[in-house]
């Protein structure tokens, strides 16, 4: 045992002489562990708030029976049920406003309530009777109480005066939701005797036809494995889990490039130790013991970086998801222990891959041969042929997957093989692109720079690939945000063509605004819109009905429409579907459908396809008037406003005063605008974070690849000073070599990362969300980050040039009086 | 396995308790039954009944049942045992409420058993809504599509005829039941005392039901015949805080007598025994403690509970001792509030078949 202590502690030895190499190796693997875990940290957040939310009375992890038309139905229908031997729970769902905000409120009924859905059963059993009987319960999530900044017990004020029952934590809950008993959410949502839905329970007997009791009234909607929001926000999480994924591979390659360089150099220690009778056995468990344990330790720092960098990124993860999908993510960071455990393991597993080369050298090191610290580099030509020849079995996958690929995941492999083939090939490229250099040169140095830049590349090509995919990706994700940007303010533009936007309580509400309206002389046009959900083949579609106005006519952002479309609208015979919808049902103008609604069938035909970005949801659009005489009942408190320019404001304040109207139901059309594109920064705001760590890890790669070559090759610089050339001049050539090479690899990541933003445009978004964005090049843009890559690559030689600018000349001396 | 686990027929505390209300402790007695009965009505000696009035609820009582157990026989001469049962519970006292408002809470429980099945199943509801009741004119008692109505020429002196049907996942029965004579009242003239102290429920049967009928386990449905014995009683404080459950047994004799037994059992280990003889024609016959020998066998372990499912019993004073045998050792009723009920016969001085429960243990 001493012995093996003994081994270690002369393995250990080299760190201290080298503590910059131990450093290295540290931050990669630190940051490899740091960026992996952080990401794993954010899906797994999310998708335990997605369980949460499927978890609450009728997500879609539960059957249940929902009116064929949409609308809420009697609740006698629910005991029919019972007493038909269906075992069924009623809910009911609507939405209160309190306190400015709007919550989903959710009556539910937990006597019946059944044992299999989700946890739901737990909830309100610490309270049955409290929950039942008056003046009830308002379950809510913790987080929800700090929104409301009310304590347990407080009972709040609803928007419409009422008062909701006193208010319980429930930490299953979720946000933005409020659960009460369903006698009193009928009360509060004014909806005397009437149930949105029926939660199925596992049958226990006999039981009728579902037919034979509700008629047609009901249908089934069967239980699905995957929630909504699971399936909705699956794009997002392969998204970042992407990124996790890249960031992971450039720390390994710092890691590689640090234990490559050590072993290399520790291999004469090795050899001696070997000589001295230690056995292979005993060596190679040492090795790997010492790495095992560096590994754990830069685990666990990763980790908590990794920690750190997901609580910093949950709030805009948690605002993308809220203004994407609408899913409620809570603000605040809960792991599991599963997640620690993960990253350290890792952190190990990485150390080991990234090591494996290393350590089996290591292990099969012959105890007389002789060192041969050079001789790594000798099968450079070999090695530059395998990889350029990867590198083409890596693309060809990337066109297969092109050709054959239907799904998001198909569309992300193709974006991983097009970087992964990329990397590889890189070493080949600049290889080519030297050698041209190189018979180019005239002078004796400048020939020489060439050539030592050649013999450079492989120590130096795996900090190279890493900055290649970093800023390849950079390029991409930039020229997509950049697009969606500017594709999304004019779609606004056309989409929000009217300069007041309200919903008003209810429609007798509606009808006083509209009378009141009347007397404003600023105002030029009132138009009244509705919104509907129904069913085109079955799958939900929401219905937009837009009043009959050159407002629409002339703003409505269509991609493409047949001639005469608005008059088809008028007329109520055609519609306009969302560019979601077409894709998703592979319709196209001149196509027809038919749209379920309470009255029996509405045939229509497709007039045109509009964009809908960031719309979850399939839409179509209809006349308003016909959207009301085909779903009546349909709220017509929608309303849109024409006003006067200049006069916004104060009819705006006026309308808030007269009506008790609220943001969150009056809206004025900049602020509508600046609300949307803030969701839609946000959206991308992890993406772009998660960008700037990348780089900044590849910056790392570039800097420490250079700080481990730095030391092995004074022998190619000794000699030059020797003949003459100042040290100043040798730091000189140097960083001009490293810049050209960065820059080299540079400008071939622009291409990549033009071809990336074409992959992420034309497939991933496509795939994701459902829409295409127009591909736009910005040159500024590119140009911006070229001058990035190279100042990274600038700061990254700075400290290895400035060490050989005042290197000691004693030092350059001792080259020629070592062996090596 | 603690008693407040548990649920008797006799000490039902409502889908309150059962739906996982902080659980009442043992110095409450079963299910909070032993709980403080404020604001509810009070069980007093010297009610005068009144049917068909007294066949419906009473909510200003905290707890009430209907309660059918019946032992049967296939054509082959195999035996089976049937349970219906409904139970009500009042989460607050006073005026009935409309619509969800409404402070009752339902609870159903039915069972098939044979000598190698024991099916139960169990269901909850609210009251005010339509989903549970009993109607006392013309009388129905319902929860889901488990039902006990009036059959044709009902008579609410003799409860009967009645149709009672009840389904689970694995099994099913409907019955038709008949009486000719009329109700008994049990203890003192339908008081009925389950402690020296004040602990009482109002308590009367019909014991002399034949009942007809079909009922599925698994496989086809089979024509049984046999005779059955519905409870009624209702309480606002039927246990005292030291009883920690009981053993209760209704026994059909084959000369046409019936006897009910139970025995309260107390902390202290001095238990309370009560009983009812009751002869062919209807009258009755009062067993006070001193009356009543009742001895367990040695426990069996069902379901990780020892339950004593064998007795022997004795009243001297009316020559009667027995020993009693279930039909099927394992009717344990693995329901929210778990119990062991099943058929049981008997031998000895007479012979008969009959029902035992045991609760608390």
């Amino acid at each position: 045992m001493s012995r093996a202590v003994w081994i270690l502690a002369v393995l250990l030895s080299h760190w201290r002489r080298h503590p910059m190499q131990l450093a290295t190796l540290l931050i990669g693997l630190i940051s490899a562990t740091a960026l992996w875990s952080g990401v794993q940290a954010l899906n797994q957040q999310a998708r335990a708030s997605y369980d949460r939310a499927a978890a609450i009375f009728g997500g879609t992890r539960t059957p249940m029976l929902v009116a064929q038309s949409g609308a809420t139905f009697p609740q006698a229908l629910f005991v029919k049920l019972r007493r038909a031997g269906w075992p069924v729970s009623p809910v009911l769902e609507g939405r209160v406003q309190v306190g400015g905000h709007s919550y989903r409120l959710l009556g539910i009924e937990p006597v019946t309530l059944p044992a299999e859905v989700g946890d739901a059963p737990t909830i309100g059993r610490a309270s049955l009777q409290a929950f039942m009987t008056p003046p009830g319960r308002t379950l809510v999530a913790p987080e929800t109480l700090g929104e409301l900044q009310l304590a347990e017990g407080a009972a709040p004020l609803a928007s419409n005066g009422t008062s909701l029952p006193p208010l319980a934590a429930q930490a299953e809950l979720v946000p933005d939701v409020l659960v009460v008993d369903i006698g009193i959410a009928q009360k509060l949502l004014n909806k005397p005797d009437q149930i949105s839905r029926l939660l199925v329970g596992k049958s226990r007997g006999l039981q009728e036809t579902l037919e034979s009791v509700a008629g047609d009234t009901l249908r089934l909607v069967e239980a699905d494995a995957e929630t909504d929001l699971d399936r909705l926000t699956d794009s997002f999480h392969l998204n970042l889990t992407a990124f996790g994924l890249l960031s992971f591979f450039v720390g390994l390659f710092i890691v590689n490039s640090a234990i490559g360089l050590a072993y290399e150099q520790r291999l004469p220690m090795l050899r001696t130790l070997r000589a001295c009778g230690v056995s292979a056995r005993l060596m190679n468990g040492v090795l790997v013991f010492e790495l095992v344990s560096l590994a754990l330790v830069a685990g666990v720092i990763g980790l908590a970086c990794g920690y750190f960098i997901a609580a910093q990124l949950l709030p805009d993860v948690a605002a993308s998801l809220r203004g994407l999908y609408g899913a409620p993510i809570p603000g605040e960071l809960s792991l599991k222990p599963e997640w620690w455990i993960a990253g350290l393991a890792i952190s190990v597993a990485g150390a080991l891959i990234a090591a494996a080369t290393s350590l089996a050298k290591a292990i099969r090191l012959p105890v007389l041969a002789v060192a041969q610290p050079q001789a790594w580099r000798r099968a450079q030509r070999r090695w530059l042929l395998l990889q350029s020849g990867a590198s083409l079995v890596t693309f060809a996958v990337a066109a297969w997957l092109l050709w054959a690929g239907q799904s998001l995941i198909a569309g992300f492999g193709v974006l991983a093989a097009l970087l992964f083939g990329a990397a590889l090939i890189l070493p080949a490229l600049l290889e080519i692109l030297l050698s041209l250099g190189e018979r180019a040169a005239r002078s004796a140095l400048a020939n020489w720079f060439w050539a030592d830049s050649r013999q450079q590349l492989s120590g130096l090509s795996l900090a190279l690939m890493a900055l290649l995919l970093a800023l390849s990706v950079n390029v991409g994700v930039a020229t997509m945000v950049e697009t969606f940007s500017r594709t999304f303010l004019s779609w606004l533009d056309g989409r929000l063509a009217a300069d007041v936007y309200l919903s008003a309580i209810d429609d007798a509400q509606a009808d006083a605004i509209k009378t009141w309206l009347r007397g404003r002389r600023e105002v030029t046009a009132v138009l009244a819109g509705g919104r509907a959900e129904a069913q085109v083949d079955g799958g939900p579609v929401e219905v937009l009905g837009l009043p009959d106005d050159a407002t629409y006519r002339d703003h409505w952002p269509l991609l493409q429409s047949d001639s005469g479309g608005w008059q088809g609208l008028q007329r109520g015979e055609s519609c306009f579907i969302s560019e979601q919808l077409s894709r998703r049902m592979h319709l196209s103008p001149g196509d027809r459908i038919a749209l379920s609604t309470p009255g029996g069938d509405w045939p229509l035909q497709v007039a045109g396809i509009y964009a809908d970005y960031g719309n979850p949801k399939s839409q179509l659009a209809v006349n308003a008037a016909a959207l009301f005489q085909h779903f009546p009942g349909t709220p017509q408190t929608r309303l849109a406003l024409r006003v006067e320019p200049g006069k916004i404001p104060a009819l705006v304040t006026a309308l808030s005063e007269q009506f008790g109207l609220d943001g969150r139901n009056l809206l004025d059309q900049a602020a509508l605008k600046a609300e949307s594109t803030r969701i839609f920064n946000r959206t991308f705001a992890v993406t772009a974070a998660l960008n700037a760590f990348t780089l900044a890890v590849a910056g790392v790669a570039l800097l420490t690849s250079l700080l481990t070559l730095a030391n092995s090759r004074l022998p190619q610089l000794a000699p030059l000073w020797a003949i003459g050339i100042t040290r100043r001049q040798l730091a000189a050539v140097e960083l001009t070599k490293t810049l050209s090479v960065a820059l080299i690899t540079a400008l071939l990541a622009l291409p990549l990362g033009l071809l990336v933003a074409w992959c992420l445009i034309a497939i991933v978004n496509v795939k994701a969300f459902g829409w295409r964005l127009p591909f736009h090049v910005f040159p500024l843009q590119l140009v911006k980050l070229l001058g990035v890559a190279v100042a990274a690559s600038l700061l990254a030689s700075l400290l290895p040039v400035a060490r050989l600018a005042r290197m000691q000349p004693a030092d350059l001396v001792k080259v020629f009086a070592d062996e090596r | 396995m603690s008693a407040e686990r548990h649920i008797s027929r006799r000490a039902f505390a409502g889908g309150l308790a059962l739906l996982g209300l902080p659980r009442p402790t043992r110095a409450q007695g079963f299910a909070g039954l032993g709980a403080d009965a404020d604001g509810y009505a009070s069980v007093t000696p010297g009610k005068v009944f009144s049917f068909p009035a007294d066949h419906g609820p009473h909510p200003d009582f905290r707890i009430e049942w209907w309660y059918v157990t019946a032992n049967l026989k296939d054509a082959a001469g195999i035996a089976y045992g049937a349970q219906w049962t409904l139970f009500r519970q009042a989460l607050a006292p006073g005026a009935q409420l409309e619509g969800w408002a409404n402070q009752q809470i339902w609870m159903a429980h039915a069972a098939v058993t044979r000598a190698d099945a024991h099916r139960t199943a169990e269901t909850f509801a609210r009251g005010g809504v339509g989903q549970a009741g009993v109607i006392a004119e013309p009388f129905q008692a319902w929860i889901d599509s488990w039902t006990m109505r009036r059959g044709s020429g009902f008579d609410a002196n003799t409860i009967s005829p009645l149709e009672l049907s009840a389904s689970g996942k694995d099994f099913s029965y409907a019955f038709h039941l008949e009486a000719d004579r009329p109700l008994v009242l049990q203890g003192e003239g339908g008081y009925s005392k389950k402690s020296e102290r004040e602990q009482a429920s109002y308590y009367y049967s019909q014991p002399f039901f034949k009942l007809r009928g079909r009922l599925r386990i698994d496989e086809g449905p089979v024509d049984v015949t046999g005779q059955a014995w519905m409870d009624r009683e209702w309480s606002s404080r039927p246990l005292a805080t030291d009883q920690t459950g009981w053993d209760w047994l209704a026994l059909h004799f084959a000369g046409g007598e019936k006897l009910m037994l139970y025995r309260m059992r107390q902390k202290d280990g001095h238990d309370y025994a009560s009983g009812t003889w009751i002869l062919a024609d209807a009258t009755t016959r009062r067993l006070t403690p001193s009356d009543i020998r009742m001895t367990p066998h040695a426990p069996v372990e069902v379901e990780g509970h020892r339950l004593p499912v064998a007795w022997q019993i004795a009243v001297p004073s009316l020559s009667v001792a027995i020993e009693t045998a279930p039909l099927n050792p394992k009717a344990w009723m693995g329901t929210s509030f778990a119990y062991w009920e099943g058929p049981i016969s008997f031998a000895g001085s007479h012979a008969g078949v009959g029902y035992l429960e045991l609760t608390g243990y």
